[in-house]
């Protein structure tokens, strides 16, 4: 078990061996992991970028859009889940079932229409193509928050509104602190996917200035002009500590997550 | 969320032949007890919801659809062409074909590779008792990263020529292999790089072997079942629901895939790992044709559609929920 463990792992850490490796030795042995002298500079020269444009920017970007949209998406799932779980009205059951089909369906079919009507709206080559759909709730989100909610006893509910409570107030102020940990499941994912978004970036953004790290690490490591290895794996490497970071830190609620609902990575 | 039949008789949902069949006298019973007020909040609630899928799915799927049938380069405005986008594609296209082949096969390998291997570590997980949350963990790392541009990138030169794979090769003594440029093993790299992230299946089969009640296993061992028929007549069973939930979702994320192809090997070497999604790409994107790629997208739609309706339907002869009576 620890071999196998260990060899699944041989990627990453040959990844980061070779971001500490001299450029030029690279691939001379490469399937070395740790380098015969350690080349921490790989990491200042990557960050200098391309075209003047430096990782502090790429990073900077990247945050933003992530920031926002995992807000977007949290906020408003909270929100559209509770409307599911708790309030009885008419055509709920239709309206669930619609969103559960827009979970299975891919984003590629609304890639192409999207693209052509955000256009339409001049948003090319801006950051709202990426944020603001976020904000009408993630079908995914909403269904993890709703399975969480369910686990609340209603008599809760039926408490709060004899002491005078009303639906707003059931919500804000009995079923919004209960569901924090529904809440940070669904952020830490929304923080991933967008972390790693790439398509979405793609096609809307076209000024190297306002690239995310995702964008800009594809542009940086076009094989037909990278020629300092070292720095490419460096910020390659650098692009995933954020995500390790957030991993470490609440890997019980990724794995509770993934683990109660059937979660796709 | 494997879907079941609604406990409540007034709606019965089928999925995913979406079918819905409704009661009107019952619903016409309910509404009256529905107050107008709950109405409102519920739909004030879920407006963004309603708001989103009507401007960002609804809408863009139908658009799409009329796109399909016309010819549309951004400029101007679309021009209707019929069935033409569809007559091109199957009959005049090599590059669809090859595409799909691919896809097809990439799906068809790398799905099943992924599952058998993700319930086989999740089965040696379940028996381990030491550390079993590192191993977890560290196993899921690549899964949490996977999706990832860097790692895409590092896939690359991993299997480059004088990557580390290679590099491994020459030291054992064995043969070194073009791995990127032969368009027999090229889209082997992607299946692999597929296969590696097997970590997020894994937890969900992990979780749903923790669901078997430990007495099943006691109970057969006291009638001399041996560990093999153990796993064929127990926890096989007991795990079809997550195996259906995992091959489901595993076949439409397959059939998907982007990444890989466009960053690892941008479709080459000689078009062999070109992939539908990034064909769809280029159609759309690189040469503008957007009622092309529409048709396209249509197309994958129709065929994860069928794919999925047949996963569904077949699951009734191997999925077994507890408590049903077979």
């Amino acid at each position: 078990m620890i071999l196998f463990t260990l060899l699944m792992l041989y990627p990453l850490a040959w990844l980061v061996g070779s971001s500490l490796k001299e450029s030029s030795t690279v691939f001379v042995e490469a399937h070395k992991i740790i380098p015969d002298a350690f080349h921490f500079e790989n990491y200042i020269e990557g960050w200098k970028g391309f075209g003047g444009i430096t990782f502090t920017t790429f990073f900077t970007n990247s945050l933003v859009i992530v920031i926002i949209s995992t807000i977007g998406s949290v906020l408003s799932s909270t929100l559209i889940a509770y409307g599911f779980a708790r309030i009885n009205f008419v055509g709920k059951k239709l309206w669930f079932v619609c969103m559960m089909l827009t979970m299975m369906l891919p984003y590629e079919m609304v890639m192409i229409p999207q693209y052509i009507m955000f256009n339409g709206f001049g948003w090319i080559d801006t950051y709202l193509p990426l944020i603001l759909p976020t904000f009408f709730g993630a079908p995914f989100f909403i269904f993890l928050i709703i399975q969480f909610i369910r686990t609340i006893p209603t008599e809760l509910d039926q408490a709060a509104k004899i002491d005078g409570c009303g639906t707003f107030g059931i919500f804000f102020r009995i079923i919004c602190p209960l569901v924090v940990p529904a809440m940070m499941t669904a952020a830490i994912f929304s923080f991933y996917w967008r972390w790693d978004d790439f398509m979405g970036p793609l096609l809307y953004l076209t000024t190297p200035e306002k690239y995310p790290v995702s964008l800009a690490l594809k542009l940086f490591s076009d094989p037909n002009s990278v020629t300092n290895w070292g720095a490419m794996f460096a910020m390659s490497t650098i692009s995933l500590i954020p995500v390790f970071i957030i991993f470490f830190i609440f890997q019980r609620y990724i794995v509770d997550g993934i683990s109660t609902s059937g979660l796709k990575s | 969320m494997i879907p079941k039949k609604s406990e409540q008789h007034d709606s019965v949902v089928h999925f995913p032949n979406k079918k819905i069949t409704y009661n009107p006298v019952k619903i016409l019973k309910s509404r009256k007890k529905k107050s107008g007020y709950e109405n409102l909040t519920g739909y004030l609630f879920i407006s963004p919801f309603l708001i989103g899928l009507m401007c960002l799915t609804l809408y863009p799927v139908l658009y799409s659809l009329y796109l399909s049938f016309t010819e549309y380069d951004l400029l101007g405005t679309p021009t209707w062409t019929g069935l033409d986008n569809y007559q091109r594609m199957f009959t005049n296209d090599a590059m669809f074909w090859t595409s799909m082949k691919t896809t097809f096969f990439y799906a068809g390998v790398a799905v099943p590779i992924r599952l058998v291997f993700a319930l086989l570590v999740a089965l040696a997980l379940n028996k381990i008792t030491e550390m079993v949350g590192l191993y977890r963990t560290m196993l899921y790392l690549p899964s949490v990263v996977g999706g990832s541009i860097a790692i895409s990138i590092m896939w690359r030169q991993l299997f480059g020529n004088d990557g580390a794979f290679n590099s491994i090769l020459d030291t054992l003594g064995l043969p070194t292999h073009s791995w990127l440029g032969d368009p027999g093993t090229a889209i082997w790299t992607l299946i692999v790089l597929y296969g590696w992230q097997f970590g997020s299946s894994m937890l969900i089969f992990l979780a749903g072997l923790r669901n078997i009640p430990k007495t099943y296993y006691e109970a057969s061992s006291v009638d001399g079942a041996r560990p093999i028929q153990q796993f064929f007549k127990i926890t096989l069973p007991l795990l079809t629901p997550v195996i259906l939930f995992n091959t489901v979702m595993q076949v439409i994320n397959g059939f998907m895939a982007f990444t890989p192809s466009f960053i690892v090997t941008n479709g080459g070497p000689m078009n062999s790992t070109v992939l539908f999604v990034l064909y769809m790409y280029r159609r759309a994107f690189e040469f503008f044709e957007m009622g092309y790629g529409s048709a396209m997208a249509w197309v994958m739609l129709v065929i994860i559609a069928l794919l999925t309706a047949f996963i569904f339907k077949s699951s009734d002869k191997w999925v077994h929920y507890e408590g049903e009576q077979k």
